[in-house]
């Protein structure tokens, strides 16, 4: 029995590894009944995977069955690969044990689609069931909603679960087409659109009525799947952007493709995930989401790619250089957040700072920013006299021969975030 | 300027603040009595830790400092560095001379320091709160043992027990030799009789342990293993986010 179990996780861990969402904070689930858990505040990251990804939920698929033939995916029925299931206990008591160890901070559904969309979604809705109801658990729990599953399973999941997804896999829908024939956006669209009325349906029932229910209380999320199709970044950026707007999103995340087949159509085994490109798409994401950036500003007709280079808040600043230098002693939040260099931490400190002292190097040095790269687009108290004015072209080189080793030494260039 | 020696509490760099205003002093360097070196020239001032005075100046300083500087206040004086203490003091002194608002000046040295050192503390018990490892011991007892950087062990208990409330653990400190257990009712501090012997992979012996919890390092250590995309390799990354002198907790780096 050892011997089973070990093997089933093998393959499910396995198969669930290419979705990228690991995010367990966003749901206000408090331990109130004395059982076990808490889904409160922000997440924890429990671990980090050798590639660097975070581990805070246990990620797997109820099974790798699918009568499906998505070509991105590992599960396709034309793969020839072992396949598993878990059954309903087996997940429950795995979820249990690994929680109450501190390893995680809940679970991650996913499942291949055996049989078809409601028997897969029944089960799912099954787990869920039981670890809230039976074993009293407040953990994290975040449910990957099966396309083309019922409304009435759609929302007793959304009963249950903290986050629900589903997954747009290619940003455009020719792309989807291409590789996943069987599926559409439209597929897509129609869970997120009911799970997104029914939360704000019970978002006002809670108003009036203070015993509702939690509705999927952390939202929903989706991914794209990034680099095997050939859709520019401008594409992807807006349909993610489009599906912000129109779903209220709590997070897209982007998937550098990583080969996993020998098909015609996709990029061939053994070439490199587009790690650069992946990481330039969640920078320019948080520049959206948190920087007050119009989607249109970073991308568009003229600019349709993320440079490798720069990150997107620079390669912005460095196209509109009329709108530096900043004076950090002066300008409004909004502009000083937009100084390549500053961050959101350093930018309200600046704010704050410059009510006592007006600032000079020293402190703008101490307060956290990279003052090596602002300084180009920044005025405060002691800046040294312009002579002239240098254009684009010349302050990125110079950011970029400063900043040199540090993109050498890294060359699979998974850089934070700014 | 002058020395002031106290006894490391937090009691006593609270009372040094307030002898500081009682004797007007100008400008005070203050050591804990561990690290002060005798010298014949200057005998320096011995804090006498006082908890009326303590409570007056801590009193003081929430009239004028947020609930997050009073906890901030709190986890810098945690990091247990001697240059903290003195950033703490020099803090407090201005906060109480200075108008409400003044811990919103981040170019002032000491505002600065406190709220840097306080973020290393928080950062090291949020490390704390996702690297400990329980194993459930045949008692049924989750137990867990961390060697941290600072003293966090005070900053844990509301975490897990909100967490864990319906089994028992222990989390102990090897480092300072002392630990926290929770008895499905309250979290108290315990000190061990019998140091518990860390065993290569970081556990407690197996004859102490549940019959099943081999299994679930063996599953947690599968997982791991099978969660990871090798196409994505990138060690460097991975040692920033889990550095490795925290390897040792982790059942999953043991496998
Ligand atoms: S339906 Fe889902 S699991 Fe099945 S092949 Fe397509 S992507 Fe894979």
């Amino acid at each position: 029995m050892y011997e089973r179990i070990r093997e089933k996780l093998g393959i499910l861990a396995d198969a669930a590894k290419y979705d990228v969402s690991c995010s367990s904070s966003g749901s206000n689930r408090k331990n109130e009944n004395k059982g076990i858990g808490d889904a409160e505040g922000t997440g924890i990251c429990h671990t980090y995977t050798e590639d660097g990804r975070c581990v805070s939920l246990l990620k797997i698929l109820l099974t790798n069955h699918c009568i499906y033939d998505c070509a991105f995916c590992v599960s396709r029925r034309s793969n020839d690969i072992k396949r598993a299931a878990f059954t309903v206990d087996e997940v429950v008591e795995l979820t249990m044990n690994f929680y109450r160890r501190n390893y995680i901070e809940g679970l991650f559904l996913s499942s291949g689609i055996f049989k078809d969309a409601d028997y897969t979604m029944e089960r799912l809705v099954c787990i869920v069931k039981k670890l809230r109801q039976e074993e009293r658990f407040n953990g994290y729990i975040h449910l990957k909603t099966i396309p083309g599953a019922s409304d009435e399973l759609l929302r007793e999941a959304g009963l249950f679960a903290d986050r629900m997804s589903i997954n747009l896999e290619m940003p455009t829908e020719t792309g989807l087409k291409l590789l996943a024939p069987e599926k559409s956006h439209a597929e897509v669209k129609k869970p997120l659109k009911y799970i997104q009325n029914s939360i704000t349906q019970f978002e006002n029932e809670k108003a009036l009525i203070k015993s509702v229910p939690r509705f999927v209380p952390a939202g929903q999320s989706t991914q794209i799947v990034v680099g095997a199709t050939p859709e520019t970044d401008k594409e992807i950026m807006h349909t993610a952007h489009a599906f912000y707007q129109n779903f209220s999103l709590k997070r897209v995340y982007y998937s550098g493709y990583i080969p996993i087949s020998n098909d015609s159509r996709l990029p061939v085994i053994g070439s490199q995930p587009p790690l650069i490109r992946e990481n330039r798409l969640y920078q320019a994401d948080w520049l959206m989401r948190f920087y007050g950036f119009k989607v249109q500003e970073i991308l568009n007709d003229v600019h349709p790619n993320l440079e490798a280079d720069v990150d997107p808040k620079l390669s912005w600043a460095l196209r509109n250089l009329d709108q530096f230098p900043v004076d950090i002693n002066t300008a409004d939040y909004y502009m000083i957040l937009r100084v390549p260099g500053i961050g959101v931490a350093s930018a309200l400190k600046i704010v704050q700072a410059r009510k006592f002292n007006r600032l000079y190097e020293s402190h703008l040095r101490k307060l956290g920013i990279a003052f090596r790269k602002a300084r180009h687009f920044i005025r405060y108290a002691d800046s040294p006299m312009q002579l002239k004015e240098f254009e684009a072209g010349h302050i990125k080189g110079l950011i970029l021969s400063e900043s040199k080793s540090k993109y050498q030494k890294n060359p699979d260039n998974q850089l934070s975030i700014f | 300027m002058e020395l002031y020696i106290f006894d490391g509490s937090l009691e006593g760099l609270l009372t040094a603040v307030f002898e500081c205003y009682r004797r007007k002093s100008a400008i005070v360097k203050l050591v804990t009595e561990d690290r002060h070196v005798p010298d014949v020239f200057d005998s320096g001032y011995h804090v006498v830790s006082d908890r009326e005075k303590g409570k007056r100046v801590w009193k003081g300083l929430c009239a004028k400092l947020g609930k997050d500087w009073q906890l901030r206040f709190y986890k810098t004086y945690l990091s247990e560095q001697p240059e903290a203490f003195q950033h703490l003091l020099n803090f407090a002194r201005y906060i109480i001379d200075q108008p409400a608002g003044a811990s919103e000046n981040f170019a002032h040295s000491d505002v600065l320091a406190v709220s840097q050192t306080a973020q290393k503390v928080h950062r090291e018990k949020h490390r704390m709160e996702a690297f400990v490892r329980f194993q459930k011991t045949g008692d049924g007892i989750y137990y867990a043992h961390i060697e941290p950087d600072f003293d966090v062990l005070p900053l844990l208990p509301e975490h897990f027990q909100n967490r864990y409330a319906d089994q028992r653990w222990i989390i102990y400190d090897l480092k300072r030799k002392y630990g926290l257990y929770y008895d499905l009712e309250k979290t108290e501090e315990i000190e061990l009789d019998e140091a518990p012997q860390m065993s290569i992979i970081n556990a407690l012996p197996s004859n102490l342990l549940d019959p099943k919890e081999e299994l679930f390092t063996l599953l947690w250590q599968d997982y791991f293993k099978n969660t990871n995309i090798k196409a994505r390799k990138n060690i460097r990354l991975h040692v920033r986010h889990v550095p490795r002198r925290y390897w040792k907790y982790l059942s999953e780096k043991q496998g």
